[in-house]
């Protein structure tokens, strides 16, 4: 691939350029994965989440994406050993991936909080409870959007 | 001042936990839409939502331009004795709205 005194041969360039604009084209879909996974990493600092204890409400099928309303529910005694300190939400394909974090504690009773947010389009919404030992739990939806948010009124 | 609407259970038994409802009226400008003139808007959301409970604090949120206009929040907290409950509000220009209810515990 490369001429005789070294230089990169004409193919080479145009086979680099070739490369270098299907990266620019890479769907959003794929940057999105990547945003949530990174999310949840950076709120997990190493630990594992795990998929259960927690209930994330989340209607499937969204009219407006201006606002959507979600309940998470977690179990827990809520008693000052076992609580859930923390809980985060997190969004796959919005322009960032975070939503909400609410910091409870046993003076909450419940672990149940409720709030409306935005969807840009169809995805998957993560909701993570960070118990008071450190674990994670988590519960994951997916909702369609019909009307996205952030793009008018 | 912008308005906030709360609803609070007026009295309630020790030890009872009690809902807490919450709607303030903010645009939550995200900051990634364009404006008439083509330029995005900047950014404005309330950012933080305290509550205490005569002077604790028993909740705290961190909110993200993800959260709809007119932020609607709602949980739970023990009610352990008579006395104020505020809810405050934080912009990011750091300007803070905060409302008080009383209640009654028996």
């Amino acid at each position: 691939m490369y001429g005789p005194s070294g230089v990169p041969t004409r193919r080479r360039v145009l086979a680099g350029a070739a490369s270098l604009v299907s990266l620019a084209l890479v769907r959003p879909g794929r940057a999105a994965e990547g945003q949530l996974t990174e999310a949840l990493a950076g709120f997990a600092e190493g630990r594992e989440i795990r998929r259960g204890r927690v209930k994330l409400d989340l209607v499937p099928l969204v009219e407006n994406g201006n606002t959507v309303p979600l309940t998470v529910t977690v179990e827990s005694p809520m008693t000052a050993e076992d609580h859930v300190a923390e809980i985060a939400i997190f969004n796959e394909r919005n322009p960032q991936p975070d939503v909400a974090r609410f910091h409870l504690g046993p003076r909450a009773g419940r672990a149940s909080v409720s709030t409306r947010m935005r969807l840009a389009t169809s995805q998957n919404v993560v909701a993570v409870a960070r118990m008071a030992d450190g674990s994670l739990w988590s519960d994951e939806a997916y909702a369609v959007v019909t009307l996205a948010a952030c793009l008018e009124g | 001042m912008a308005r906030a609407l709360i609803n609070v259970p007026k009295t309630a038994r020790r030890g009872e936990v009690i809902e807490i409802k919450t709607l303030f009226s903010h645009p939550m400008e995200t900051g990634f839409r364009p404006g008439p003139n083509g330029q995005l808007l900047p950014r404005d959301i309330v950012n933080r939502f305290v509550c205490t409970y005569n002077g604790e604090e028993v909740f705290r949120a961190e909110l993200f331009p993800a959260i709809a206009a007119n932020p609607y929040l709602v949980f739970t907290t023990v009610a352990t004795e008579s006395g104020t409950i505020g809810l405050s509000w934080t912009d990011d220009g750091g300007n803070t709205q905060t409302e008080s209810v009383t209640i009654t515990v028996s």
